[in-house]
This record gives structure tokens, C-alpha cells and sequence, in this order.
């Protein structure tokens, strides 16, 4: 079988085979619905009450404090609406480079009333901390949600220090973590936040599956209503299988984040060393970034059309984020960044997986100087 | 035979194997994001993920388009109920729906009510069934959406789905059917029924857990407002990354189902009335809810002078439930009966026995036996059971306060 050798990790990973082994026997025999008083409902609560502890230990959060969703998105979803609910509208300040799906129902909030403010990126795509204090400071925003580790270009965010901010100013911090969780160590503590998000998908997990972080400071108004699930904020029968996936998922990923992001550095720096001997512009690229993710352009090269390429030579990776790929705007990200639109719309995406092989990096680099070639020797033709 | 007996399919059903099957490559090794265009992981688990729209719309006599994917039949309820309401509010604040539905339309409707709408919850008739002459009395000119389910979860009666879109199309109100209880039961033919939005689940169709659609019609064509915000997955309803191997899962069901219900629903229902039949002859029982329009699967039944939860216990090694899995954790009487007029007494006493495609007739001799020695043995220790022997009629006791 024709398997391209994946390198999108970011839009979704290859489920772990020990994850799909723990998983397995909740597919088949042990198939009870969790809230069934019979031995087959006590069989999948208890599977469920497990899981919940090990996605709470892998970010230092107590299991009563994780609400368990269909996904990252949805628990997102749950944060923006479910919070901005219970309150008088006011100020919901977002990450200028934040995923659809907390900018999104940010922008549904204005309806109510509410006001969006966005806090600004730097030119290497981290967040402005100092600009993100001012507008805080002036605005007074009730709940500010701000992505721990961007899904583009990787940069990694100063949370903690945006908490002290926000908690001077008296609202509600949510921090997406998905693209951060089993990359770099996730504490939900530390980092001062009232909610989280990660996801299943992302680690090693199967897709159907994500949770909300939350401390009890916090309400929420459930966004899934109806038998009062997950202390009622989230009703609907358990996907038990993909909730006893995610958990063990959780649990490989923080005892082999050392080692996974070791090897996700190596090969990322193998390939951005690749990268600037062929003229690459890579996006952000400064410390503190995800081990695995490297976003660059070449000047005069439509991204689309490299991927493409790419892709029948046998490299699976991405031109932006997948949600979007379909959506030929430039990313709002490097916008957000400066990335001037041209420049912006060459870019490409590659982001590696736990066990990314540098042989598979080096053949990646070798097809890409060929494909390089070709499409420039295309374009000298064209313009001549 | 394996222990316990497991007579609880309308909480939720074991996978298929065959859907098992179907679902495991999807998880391992084509694990692609459905959404990711560039590449060929990517295409792949798209194409899964149509092919198995086409098997669930082809279920109910639907067209793929009008499939939008939910995590299950709470998501779906909630999409098409506060979707619809939002969406059509200009137009009147006036819902409707049974006080016998599931908690997650009951509890979106009383959400909504908290938002300004307003709500009338329909009394059923004794044997479970919409009144349709009261019904169609309740309906006001700024009446927007009815929702009625097509199948209880408790009784399993079968509501006039058909004569109610009829009703609600010629009035111009958006008609929504929670049908979670009906896939492969009933026949669901949406090009004939007058609905405009069904909500569908996997997991009590042999499919995976976390996983369910919402059908939405397109001719004439409905609107909602989307309920989940992001990168407008399924145009724009649903966002949120798809789950390849639960929705091929959900596929491979339906499509099981479409093929083998009619032979199924036979065999079903033949053991259903070996086990009305068996129960039938341990003294005063009753059948909750109309027995006629109802689904071969399930049966329940109250055993006067004997409480339900001690009687599950004492039946361990059958595995039923008192009322729907969503409530069973509070021991009120259920609701849904209560709403048939059943005597608090009774509502107590009751068991629902649903049945499946694994059970088999020693299954359902050896439930005989047991609720037979059983309900004998609870109502040796019971003194109401000895004074009704005694031909005392209990409604005339003077009960003595302590």
C-alpha cells in the first residue's frame, strides 16, 4: 500500500497502538452506557472516572475538574458561550491568532451585546504581552481567551504572565491548549488559567474526543443540554471509547513528553537547517515555540501548488490550518504577524509527529530542493 | 450463556461486529483530518465520511446533503430545537412539544423558556400516544416548532409522525422528530413524512457512541443557527474536526440496518411476546403504553405491590432498567409513566425489558423464570401483597401517621 509519509501532526495525529489496544474492548464487549445502574454501565463509568484522572494528571488539574467534550472545538465552544452566558455582556477579549473556533463564537457574543478586542501578536507571532496589558487594563474585559501554542506557526504564548493581567483586571482566563498538550509541559496551575482546552486527536488519541479544564471559580451555562451529563454541563451519552483513548493518550503523553519532544526538536531542526540553505522564510521560528512545527514560504512559490506536489511525491503536509485549508485567503495568522498577503500565501506547514524519523526529514528536504527546482524553472519560463 | 443477561437495548446497544469491523482501519491507519485538503490522508477520510452519509440518509429516505454530523442524538436535539428557534423567533415564540420526550429535548425546552420562549408540554393519552385533537387545539398563530419523538425510550410506542407533519406543514411550523429510538425499529421514509428535522444516533443502532446526525430538510428548506462555531465543518452547522472511524461506524450501521430490519424486527418480536406472554402469567402485572403501535423491542412492565430497584437487584443477573438510562441514577418514578396516569405505585414497580439482535430465546426463558421466583419471593415479604390477598382494597385504607 502507497502510505506518504505523514508530516501534518498538527491537523491531527496517528492514533498510538497502545492507545487503539486499551480502546478496543469498548468497541466491542464492554459496550454498557455509562449511565446504566447494571454491570455493564458500572464497567464503562468506572473506564470513564480512570480516564478522567489521567487527562487531570497530565495537567496537574483535579478529575472533578475536567469536563469531558467531543473535542477541542467544542470545549472552546463550551468557554466562550457557556461563560459569556451567565454574565451581563461586556468586553471578551481573543488572541489575534486564535483557532475559528474561539474566534468564532466570539464573534456570535456581539449579537448580545458583547465587544470583541483583540490582543496583538508580535512579529515572531507570540502574543504582546505588554500591548495585551494596556488594552486589559483599559477595557477590563470579563473573559480573555488566549491559545497556549499557536497551531500555525507554533509560537508558544506567555500565558502565566497574561493571568496576572487579566486577574488584576478581575475577569476569566481560557487558554486552548490543544496543539500544546504532549509537545510541551502543560500545567494548568501554573499558568494561572480558570479554563483549558485540549484534545485527544492531537497526542495520539482518537479524533471524538477533548475536555474542558475547568476550576470552580468559573460557571458555565451547559452548551449541550439534556439528562444533566458531566455535572450538567455537558449531556449526551459518553463515547466511552474515544473518552478511554483520550485518557490513556493523556498519560503517554506526559510520561514520554521528554523523549516525544526531543524527537520532534531534532527533526524539526534538521529540517529548518534544510530549509535556509534553500532560501526558506520561516514564520515565527524564535523560542518559546512547539518542538515540532515549522511554517516557511519561498519567495514567488504559491503554497497551494507545493503542497500539492508535494503530496503526489508522497509528503503528507499542510498549507495552513486544515480547518481552512479550502478557504484560498491568506492565514489570518501571518496576516496578524505582518506577513504581507503575497508572501503570506506561499506558506506552508510542516509539523512532526512523535516518532518522526531524520531520514524522513532528510528524503523530505531532498524531494523539496527537486520540487523547488522544477516549479522555478516553471516560473522563469512563464515570465520570460 | 453469558452473564449478566443483557435486556437493556434502548440505553444503548453493543457495536455490531461487523461495524467494529468497518470502523478499525479508520482509526488506525487511514486516520486522516477529513478537512485537511492537501493531502491524500486527508481525501480519503472525506470520502469515508460521504460514503457513509450516503448510508445514513439512504436509512431513513433522505438525501446525503441534508446529513449534518452531531456527537449523538443530545447534540442533534439541541441543534435542531434552539438551531430552529433562534432561527424562525422573528416569526412567533410559541414551541411544543410531549411531556413523555427525552430529557435533552425536555431540558432544551425549558432553556429556551428561560430565554423568552414559550413552551406547552402536551399531556399523552393512557396508552402513551399524542391526542391529535388536543394538539391540534394547542397550535397558535405564533406557534414556531413542535417537536415530538418517534419512538419513547420507555414504552416504545410509536407516535402519528406521519398525521403531525401533515398538521405542522399546512400551518407553516417547522416539525422536529427525535427518531434516536426508531432507526432500523420503524420504517422512517423522509420523502414521504412531512419532517424538517430528525435528530439520529449510533449507538442504539448497533453503531459507535459519539456519533449521531440531524437531518435537515432542504426542500422546502429549513434553517438553523448553528450551535458550535469554528471552522464551518458541514456548512456551517457543525464545526468541529469529523470523526472518521465513529462516522463510518454510524454508516456501516445504518446501513446493516436498512438490509436486515425487516427480518430482524420479526424474530424480535417474537421473543418480545414469548416474554409478554412468560410475564403475563405472574398475577397483576401490566404493560405500560399501547401495545399494538409500539416496537417489537421493548416491553415494560410494572409488577404492582413489588418496588422496581429492589426488584432489579434481586434480577442482578439480567441486565434491564427501571426508565431511560439518562434518569436512572435518581429514583423517582419515571416521568413518562407518571405521564400515562400510572399511580405513583405503579410508575415504582415498573422494569423495561428491551430486545436486541444478540438475544436469544434462552435469554428470555431464563428472564421468566427468574421475575417469576422472583416477584413471588418480594411479594412473600410484602404486607400489601398479603392484604390484597385478603381481597382488601387498598385505596380504602386508613393509613395511620407515626
Amino acid at each position: 500500500m502507497f502510505a506518504p509519509l505523514y508530516l501534518d501532526n498538527n491537523a491531527s495525529t496517528q492514533i498510538d497502538a497502545r492507545v487503539f489496544e486499551v480502546m478496543l474492548p469498548y468497541l466491542r464487549e464492554r459496550f454498557g452506557n455509562a449511565s446504566s445502574r447494571h454491570e455493564y454501565g458500572r464497567l464503562t463509568r468506572d473506564a470513564i472516572d480512570r480516564a478522567r484522572q489521567q487527562v487531570a494528571a497530565a495537567v496537574g488539574a483535579h478529575a472533578t475538574e475536567v469536563v469531558f467534550t467531543s473535542g477541542g472545538s467544542e470545549a472552546n465552544n463550551l468557554f466562550v458561550k457557556g461563560a459569556a452566558a451567565l454574565l451581563k455582556p461586556g468586553v471578551i477579549a481573543i488572541g489575534a491568532t486564535e483557532h475559528p473556533c474561539v474566534r468564532e463564537p466570539a464573534k456570535q457574543l456581539v449579537r448580545q451585546g458583547w465587544s470583541v478586542l483583540e490582543l496583538p501578536v508580535k512579529l515572531d507571532g507570540h502574543l504582546d504581552v505588554e500591548a495585551a496589558q494596556e488594552l486589559i487594563t483599559a477595557k477590563r474585559p470579563m473573559l480573555v481567551s488566549q491559545m497556549l501554542a499557536n497551531n500555525e506557526c507554533g509560537a508558544v504564548n506567555d500565558v502565566a504572565a497574561l493571568s496576572a493581567v487579566v486577574k488584576q483586571a478581575g475577569g476569566f482566563l481560557h487558554s486552548d491548549a490543544v496543539q500544546a498538550l504532549g509537545k510541551i509541559p502543560v500545567a494548568f496551575r501554573e499558568l494561572g488559567v480558570n479554563a483549558m482546552t485540549l484534545s485527544s486527536h492531537k497526542i495520539g488519541g482518537p479524533i471524538g474526543a477533548g475536555a474542558l479544564v475547568l476550576d470552580k471559580r468559573l460557571e458555565l451555562q451547559a452548551l449541550i443540554a439534556g439528562g444533566g451529563h458531566e455535572r450538567g454541563l455537558r449531556s449526551g451519552t459518553e463515547n466511552v471509547a474515544a473518552i478511554v483513548g483520550f485518557g490513556a493518550a493523556c498519560e503517554l503523553a506526559s510520561s514520554e513528553l521528554g523523549m516525544r519532544s526531543a524527537n520532534m526538536r531534532a527533526a524539526r531542526d534538521l529540517l529548518e537547517a534544510g530549509l535556509s540553505a534553500l532560501d526558506a522564510r520561516v514564520f515565527g521560528g524564535v523560542e518559546p515555540r512547539l518542538p515540532n512545527t515549522s511554517y516557511f514560504a519561498f519567495e514567488g512559490v504559491d503554497g497551494d501548488t507545493l503542497v500539492g506536489k508535494l503530496d503526489r511525491a508522497g509528503f503528507a503536509i499542510a498549507s495552513g490550518a486544515a480547518c481552512s485549508s479550502a478557504n484560498p485567503e491568506p492565514s489570518r495568522t501571518l496576516l496578524a504577524m505582518g506577513v504581507v498577503p503575497q508572501l503570506a500565501r506561499g506558506a506552508v506547514r510542516v509539523s512532526m509527529g512523535a516518532t518522526t524519523k531524520l531520514e524522513d526529514v532528510k528524503r523530505f528536504l531532498e524531494v523539496l530542493r527537486e520540487t523547488l527546482l522544477q516549479l522555478r524553472q516553471l516560473t522563469a519560463v512563464s515570465v520570460e | 450463556m453469558k452473564y449478566p443477561i443483557y435486556l437493556d437495548y434502548s440505553a444503548t446497544t453493543p457495536v455490531d461486529p461487523r461495524v467494529a469491523e468497518q470502523m478499525i482501519p479508520w482509526l488506525t491507519e487511514h486516520f486522516g483530518n477529513p478537512a485537511s485538503r492537501s493531502h491524500a490522508y486527508g481525501w480519503e477520510s472525506e470520502e469515508a465520511v460521504e460514503k457513509a452519509r450516503e448510508n445514513v440518509a439512504a436509512l431513513v429516505g433522505a438525501d446525503a446533503k441534508e446529513i449534518v454530523w452531531t456527537s449523538g442524538a443530545t447534540e442533534s436535539n439541541n441543534l435542531a430545537i434552539k438551531g430552529a428557534a433562534n432561527f424562525y423567533s422573528g416569526k412567533g415564540k410559541h414551541l411544543i412539544t410531549l411531556k413523555t420526550e427525552h430529557k435533552a429535548v425536555l431540558d432544551t425546552m425549558r432553556e429556551l423558556e428561560r430565554q423568552g420562549f414559550e413552551v406547552t408540554y402536551l399531556d399523552v393519552k393512557e396508552d402513551g400516544l399524542i391526542d391529535l385533537g388536543v394538539f391540534k387545539a394547542t397550535l397558535r398563530p405564533d406557534t414556531i416548532l413542535v417537536s415530538v419523538m418517534f419512538v419513547n425510550n420507555e414504552i416504545g410506542v410509536i407516535q402519528p409522525i406521519a398525521e403531525i407533519g401533515e398538521i405542522c406543514r399546512e400551518k407553516g411550523i417547522i416539525f422536529h422528530v427525535d427518531a434516536a429510538q426508531a432507526t432500523g425499529k420503524v420504517e422512517v421514509d423522509l420523502s414521504k413524512l412531512k419532517v424538517d428535522l430528525m435528530s439520529f444516533s449510533a449507538h442504539k443502532t448497533y453503531g459507535p457512541k459519539g456519533i449521531g446526525a440531524l437531518y435537515v430538510r432542504r426542500k422546502p428548506r429549513v434553517r438553523l443557527e448553528a450551535q458550535m462555531h469554528g471552522g464551518g465543518h458541514e456548512r456551517g452547522m457543525r464545526s468541529g474536526t469529523l470523526a472518521t472511524h465513529q462516522i463510518v461506524g454510524m454508516g456501516e450501521a445504518f446501513r446493516i440496518a436498512k438490509e436486515e430490519m425487516v427480518s430482524e424486527n420479526e424474530r424480535i418480536r417474537a421473543l418480545r411476546d414469548r416474554l409478554l406472554k412468560g410475564l403475563s402469567t405472574i398475577e397483576e402485572t401490566f404493560v405500560n403504553g399501547d401495545l399494538s403501535k409500539r416496537v417489537p423491542h421493548n416491553l415494560n412492565m410494572s409488577f404492582a405491590y413489588v418496588e422496581g430497584e429492589s426488584l432489579i437487584m434481586a434480577i442482578k443477573d439480567v441486565a434491564v432498567s427501571s426508565g431511560s438510562a439518562c434518569t436512572s441514577a435518581s429514583l423517582e418514578p419515571s416521568y413518562v409513566l407518571r405521564a400515562l396516569g400510572r399511580e405513583d405505585e405503579l410508575a415504582h414497580s415498573s422494569i423495561r425489558f428491551t430486545i436486541g439482535r444478540f438475544t436469544t430465546e434462552e435469554d428470555v426463558d431464563y428472564t421468566i423464570n427468574l421475575l417469576r421466583e422472583k416477584v413471588g419471593k418480594l411479594r412473600e415479604l410484602s404486607p400489601l401483597w398479603d392484604m390484597f390477598k385478603d381481597g382488601i382494597d387498598l385505596n380504602t385504607v386508613q393509613w395511620a401517621a407515626h
